[in-house]
């Protein structure tokens, strides 16, 4: 396996492409989200699995996304995501609210290969009344009376995430985060950035197998040493909330988030 | 001993989680950014009640290792007792508000978005509410927009509703049978027409309604000592303003 560069990784993924990325608790890829506003990248449609954090709000801001599929774009503790929300207000994206799990039962759909899946809830939600493709029928196995939603299989043309190591036969380790695998399975190519290559193959390592991703699943590799920041790495690197608390400060105003991207983007293009 | 009043909603959550009446919380599951319900379920734990926590946001030793999609099937199976949720908007019907004001998508105000409340308020066994801002702008007659409802149709699976909503001025205790709130108590300073200014939905309300009793002794030793050690990996800064206790260099 010979990783790609990060730009070149970013200039994989097409305009208009679908692609899911996990928020800021789950292993991020804010460096390929920042690789992507450098390239130029136009019309994405963003499924935040199951929500979206940082890394979509700098997105959204920078003009690379038409459409939004999630439950929530949140910076967390910094408060609500601002580009995201001047969005919304400004109708300048479409927006497809769900709920998590509903994300999560749409990939599992896609992972096993079946059209759809159901799910409990959802039903009195106005969530559901704006879903047209979101199908409520009767339980078949239940009593007269048991509706019951069904969700699409979601198969996103990209999965994005950043993992802590790749080793030479190109499996991924992401530790107990599983929902990147999930996410992997139920994409057409997953694109991983990761702090370090290592030699030797996880799946040879009792230890190491329960959290690799089989490189069967992943299309390519690019090394971004701290490529989640500011979010968190597992047990590699913490939370940068000054970061975090920063940028919601200035991004609040279009203006302020153009100095903010011209400074912590543009300027600082990564030899990868 | 005096207190301050995130401390006063801690015990009083905790109180809501051990009340006898209501279903067992063996397993509780606490989400994102909630320090108060986190301290309320830790204070439970270290008096001794036999409780399993799930902290969503823990980084280290998270109890979570089929991915963030485990709290939901656990749920979903019905093994989650006890959820915490919370609302742009609540009404008095207990429907709750994450996606905003204004037209839909939330063209007013826009709020991040309605995470996993969807399914968890249907799903999970009981559910406390807690907004800390009790306003009119929060606690309004009829939500616009629902993410959640406070109750649903005969027929509709669902586990369980809101026990109560606890906000930073009373404790409302909800009724799922007729879909409505009654004071419960009033936090220290509170009357009930100031609750009835402050609060945008009807609610029933006894001639003579107690105040939120006032944390122990013990209690605050526990919250202050053992419950701030368990806490400030995740809330540093909540630990330092409200337990006055700095993170370790």
């Amino acid at each position: 396996m010979t990783p790609m560069s990060l730009d070149a990784m970013a200039a994989s993924v097409p305009d208009g492409a679908l692609i899911a990325m996990p928020p800021d608790n789950s292993l991020p890829s804010v460096a390929l989200a920042k690789a992507l506003i450098r390239r130029g990248v136009r019309g994405l449609r963003l499924l935040g699995v199951p929500v979206g954090g940082f890394a979509a709000d700098i997105l959204i801001g920078a003009g690379c996304v038409v459409e939004v599929e999630t439950s929530a774009v949140s910076l967390g503790e910094a408060g609500f995501a601002p580009r995201f929300s001047a969005a919304i207000r400004a109708g300048s994206i479409v927006m497809r609210d769900c709920t998590c799990p509903a994300v999560h039962t749409m990939l599992q759909a896609a992972e096993k290969g079946v059209p759809f899946m159901p799910l409990r809830g959802l039903i009195g939600s106005d969530i559901l009344a704006h879903r047209p493709d979101w199908k409520v029928v009767p339980n078949p196995y239940g009593e007269p009376g048991d509706d019951i939603v069904l969700l699409p299989a979601i198969s996103p043309d990209v999965a994005a995430f950043h993992a802590v190591m790749a080793d030479e036969a190109g499996n991924v380790w992401v530790g107990r985060r599983r929902e990147c695998a999930t996410l992997a399975h139920a994409s057409k190519r997953a694109l991983v950035t990761v702090e370090r290559v290592v030699p030797g193959n996880f799946l040879e390592d009792e230890n190491l197998a329960s959290g690799a991703i089989s490189a069967t699943y992943i299309e390519a590799v690019a090394i971004a040493t701290r490529g989640a920041r500011p979010a968190a790495l597992l047990d590699e690197y913490g939370f940068d909330a000054a970061y975090v608390a920063e940028y919601a400060r200035m991004a609040r105003s279009e203006a302020g988030f153009q100095e903010w991207v011209a400074r912590e983007v543009f300027s600082q293009a990564v030899a990868a | 001993m005096s207190f301050v009043l995130e401390e006063l909603l801690a015990v009083t959550i905790a109180r809501l989680i051990r009340d006898p009446a209501a279903p067992p919380a063996r397993h509780i599951a606490v989400g994102a950014a909630s320090p108060i319900p986190a301290a309320a379920c830790w204070l439970v734990a270290k008096q001794g009640a036999p409780v399993r926590l799930s902290l969503l946001h823990k980084r280290s030793g998270n109890p979570f290792t089929e991915g963030t999609r485990e709290l939901f099937d656990l749920t979903g199976q019905g093994r989650i007792d006890l959820f915490f949720l919370g609302g742009g908007e609540i009404d008095g019907a207990a429907n709750l508000n994450l996606i905003g004001t204004g037209e839909w998508p939330g063209t007013g105000v826009r709020f991040p978005g309605s995470f996993g409340s969807a399914f968890m308020y249907m799903m999970t066994n009981r559910t406390i509410l807690f907004r800390e801002e009790h306003s009119p702008r929060v606690l309004v007659d009829r939500v616009a927009h629902i993410s959640a409802p406070g109750v649903s149709a005969p027929g509709v699976f669902r586990r369980g509703h809101a026990q109560a909503l606890v906000t930073g001025r009373c404790v409302f205790r909800f009724h799922p049978e007729r879909a409505r709130f009654s004071l419960e108590s009033l936090h220290p300073g509170e009357s009930v027409d100031a609750i009835r200014a402050a609060t945008g939905f009807d609610f029933d309300a006894a001639d003579d309604v107690p105040q939120t009793t006032a944390p122990t002794d013990a209690e605050l030793a526990l919250l202050r000592g053992v419950v701030c050690d368990e806490m400030r990996e995740t809330y540093p800064e909540f630990c330092a303003r409200v337990f006055n206790r700095k993170s370790a260099a």
